[in-house]
């Protein structure tokens, strides 16, 4: 059962090998933003570090349930330890891992923490609005003025479409467009404010590896930019009821002067434009 | 040495002659350790049939099964299953799993029936408040299968998921179905559940410190003894804060206050607060707070048992006994201080995130020591390759599997896009849904002789071993890919190829997500060769002598099964260490923990 239990592993570790280091059909998608390069270097080297503690482990594992069986009249090693060696892994795997920590921790700064992260340096960003609700996200654009509407919990009224809830008299919101999808320029800091009408949902940009819980009763903001022009869906990714697994939406990434050009499209025509680059 | 508190003897060798009091309302440690079991075991079984529903929808989104009408006339009326009834089938399968096996099985069960026998007491130390323990936890399993029917006759109960989170989970009905009434007695039964599982904790720490038999130095101690102690000490520090939460999320529901709904709440048309509210993070971190403990609660028990088992089935002392016991207090101690990395993406502090970054990749150095001295333990050995040994052995291969992962998810930034994807439900299903559960059988098999006085087939566990051993691996392996590949939790389905709907980018998955599906519903009926082994043993299986499997700690010098009061009227002596194996010089290859010491023997006692 021994030498079973040992080709079970050597099998297992093999079919491992194959799903995580030589198919690529399912992996992460390519990604396309300035940070999520940074993510993805840390993911690397992470899994050369698993890759190998996993292979070793595992066969470790076999090749004792191969060598070690039962034989008769055989007495087994009478070893209680070595502090020798225990002193030796731990100190071993003490360092990979707080390696690890460490520089995982830098990219956690560069993302959330520096000055650059949080905007302050950012020229002339595109600011972009959004409102979440069960089970849709809205898109808030401040329109040809370029500023946005007052909003208020009062104002809600989803018969009319008002999902961020625009003050009516307010002047500089009769231009702001209201959208189910986030239309972007390539290569420009985008500057997403994020609130939530009722429960948590989470924005979730595969491609962007952007991931970010969207809590009633406070104000989100995300920086980021976009490097490659195309269209990504956005599914909610914190369960918040029933219509969580249809609670969608779509990055639409355009070149920088077709934006220029919908900046100064009346409200109607950036609504009509942004469904033909929705259709598939 | 430990005081021995002797209670005073009724009649101690004579059960009660009363059915009642023998087998249902009993005070001896046996009795409701098996109540636990039982418990458990049926609590699996559900949790799993919930699970089988789970990956039929997911596979086959929307499709119609007349079985399922058969079973759900009401809920299931088109013969499928709905979102709502899914999400709910994602909560009770959770909550079932979480807190009605692991956190009852491996303690409450086993802890019960073996603990006094290992450190040779006739009881634990409160035997009434134990059967308190056990009848509560019963009354908060029936009270969440109540909630299941919150939505009658429709069968569908709370649906935010075991986490519970606010606001969906604290604003009532109007956000979801079941989430009102089913939400409320989901918070009754764990609330219930939370007492009797401080009541049992208080239970183990006293009967560690003032039970032990002569000579049951701590460092005799058997570790699965130890990982008892932690967990019950784990339990008395984390529940409370659970229970904390939970009253203050009734309270929310029922008294109107809003320690967890924010000011400007606006569900379905209805603007719910205007007033200045509270947070629904604060929910979080009171929640994983003790949620995090949990599922260290949930392994260590596991942990010793395999430490335990390896050492007596390679015939081998375990490698490096004072680092495992370390170990098992440092993983018991940090675990505390990690809660946050399930809430890197919350909206918390990312400096917050730093520090529970950097202390959980510091937790897996501990867990990596037991790893190293597991390997320790059966090199050079000489293995017997019985079925407890077999689950044993796929224990570590499990926990490596899934704890490896653990790197990634604990680096905030990495965590960023695994975070609420299949990724996790790998990682935490191989550790706790997996190995804590071949833990499980491996106990099962290994102590059913001691428990009900026979042995079960080794064939029938080899079987269960194979196919279950391979199963689970074909289920899970591949959901790190899912996850991977952007695929979120708790959706009803990804994609469905018939009608084009769901996440576009995930299209290429619905191959896997049929794979997963199949090799859940083999691995699934492969337990029924399980059941059967157990049902057969207990009737025909083997008269079990006192000490089947020449192990060496106290519970193994008494009969199979036990009297009523364990060691009669001669208290056990302990003379040696729980795994004097290999003694060179020695006649046999073991040595009893209370076996003299004989002429032959030279070795200095630990």
């Amino acid at each position: 059962m021994g030498k079973a239990l040992a080709v079970m592993l050597i099998l297992l570790t093999a079919a491992a090998i194959w799903m995580f280091a030589c198919q690529r059909a399912l992996w992460f998608p390519e990604n396309i933003s300035t940070d999520g390069a940074l993510i993805d270097a840390q993911f690397t080297r992470t899994f050369v570090v698993v890759g190998l503690a996993f292979i070793g482990a595992q066969l470790a594992l076999g090749y004792a349930a191969w060598r070690f069986s039962r034989a008769p009249g055989a007495r087994a090693a009478h070893q209680r330890g070595s502090n020798r060696l225990e002193a030796v892994w731990i100190i071993l795997t003490a360092a990979v891992f707080i390696t690890l920590a460490i520089m995982g921790q830098r990219v956690w700064s560069r993302l959330q923490l520096t000055s650059a992260a949080n905007g302050a340096a950012a020229v002339d960003p595109v600011r972009v609005n959004l409102v979440a609700q069960q089970f849709q996200f809205t898109f808030h654009y401040a329109g040809i003025d370029g500023t946005f509407g007052k909003t208020a919990p009062e104002f809600y009224n989803d018969a009319l479409a008002n999902y961020v809830g625009l003050d009516p008299l307010d002047e500089a919101g009769k231009d702001d467009v209201q959208l189910p999808a986030l239309v972007v320029p390539v290569s420009r800091d985008i500057e997403l404010t994020m609130r939530s009408r009722d429960v948590i949902h989470n924005f979730f940009v595969p491609a962007m590896r952007i991931k970010q819980d969207i809590v009633p009763g406070l104000t989100i903001r995300l920086h980021f930019t976009a490097t490659r022009q195309g269209t990504y869906e956005i599914p909610c990714a914190e369960l918040c009821g029933s219509g969580h697994y249809k609670m969608k939406s779509w990055l639409i990434v355009v070149p920088a002067d077709e934006y220029a050009r919908m900046a100064h499209l009346n409200k109607a025509q950036f609504r009509a434009r942004v469904e033909e680059l929705l259709k598939p | 040495m430990a005081d021995v508190i002797k209670p005073v003897p009724e009649d101690a060798s004579h059960k009660p002659k009363h059915f009642l009091r023998r087998y249902v309302f009993s005070t001896d440690h046996k009795v409701i350790g098996i109540q636990y079991w039982l418990l458990a075991l049926v609590s699996v079984f559900i949790g799993m049939g919930l699970s089988a529903l789970m990956r039929l929808q997911l596979a086959w989104p929307g499709e119609r099964f007349a079985l399922l009408k058969a079973i759900l006339p009401h809920a299931a009326q088109s013969g499928n299953i709905s979102p709502d009834l899914y999400l709910s089938l994602v909560t009770m399968h959770g909550t079932l799993m979480i807190f009605f096996v692991l956190t009852t099985a491996p303690q409450g069960g086993f802890g019960n029936f073996i603990l006094p026998l290992q450190i040779g007491a006739r009881e634990m130390a409160f035997p009434t408040l134990n059967m308190l323990s056990f009848w509560l936890t019963f009354v908060s399993l029936l009270v969440l299968l109540t909630a299941f029917f919150a939505s009658a006759p429709n069968v569908i109960g709370p649906i935010a998921g075991w986490t519970m989170y606010p606001p969906l989970s604290a604003v009532g009905e109007i956000a979801g179905p079941g989430q009102g009434t089913g939400v409320v007695l989901w918070l009754l039964s764990i609330a219930i559940f939370s007492v009797a599982s401080l009541l049992g904790s208080i239970n183990f720490i006293t009967t560690m410190f003032k039970m032990r038999a002569a000579g049951m130095t701590p460092l005799r101690l058997p570790l699965t003894c130890w990982a008892w102690f932690t967990t019950a000490g784990i339990a008395l520090l984390s529940f409370p804060v659970l229970l904390a939460a939970g009253l203050l999320l009734l309270s929310d529901h029922l008294i109107g206050t809003h320690f967890f709904i924010p000011a400007s709440e606006y569900v379905s048309g209805q603007l719910m607060t205007a007033e200045a509210g509270g947070s629904p993070i604060l929910w979080q971190h009171l929640f994983w707070f003790f949620g995090h403990p949990e599922v260290y609660l949930a392994i260590l028990p596991g942990m010793g048992l395999t430490s335990h088992l390896l050492s007596t089935f390679a015939r081998k002392p375990v490698f490096g006994y004072r680092a495992m016991v370390a170990a098992t207090f440092g993983i018991g101690l940090l675990g505390f201080l990690i809660w946050g990395h399930h809430m890197f993406v919350s909206g918390m502090s990312p400096y917050a995130a730093t520090a529970f970054s950097l202390l959980t990749l510091v937790i897996g150095v501990p867990s990596a020591v037991k790893t190293f001295n597991w390997l320790g333990t059966i090199w050079r050995g000489q293995m017997r390759f019985t079925t407890p040994m077999l689950f044993a052995l796929g224990f570590v291969s499990l926990f490596v599997s899934g704890g490896l992962t653990g790197l990634f998810l604990g680096q905030a930034a990495i965590d960023i896009p695994l975070h609420d994807t299949y990724f996790v439900v790998a990682h935490f299903h191989l550790i706790m849904g997996v190995a804590a559960v071949f833990s499980l059988f491996a106990a099962t098999y290994f102590w059913f002789p001691k428990m009900f006085g026979r042995m079960m087939s080794e064939r029938l566990g080899k079987i269960h071993f194979v196919a279950t051993f391979i199963g689970v691996y074909a289920i899970f392996m591949p959901m790190y890919l899912m996850g991977i590949a952007g695929a979120p939790r708790r959706y009803a389905f990804h994609y469905n190829p018939a009608t084009g709907e769901g996440l576009q980018y995930l299209a290429g998955l619905v191959p896997l997500t049929r794979f997963i599906s199949y090799a859940a519903f083999i691995t699934i009926a492969a337990q029924l060769v399980f059941i059967f082994n157990l049902v057969w043993s207990w009737r025909r299986g083997a008269r079990a002598t006192d000490n089947p499997w020449e192990a060496t700690t106290l519970e193994w010098a008494i009969a199979s099964p036990p009297p009523a009061d364990n060691f009669g009227d001669a208290a056990p002596v302990v003379h040696c260490g729980p795994y004097e194996f290999s003694v060179p010089g020695a006649a046999r290859d073991f040595r009893m923990q209370d076996e003299p010491r004989g002429a032959a023997s030279k070795q200095r006692e630990p």
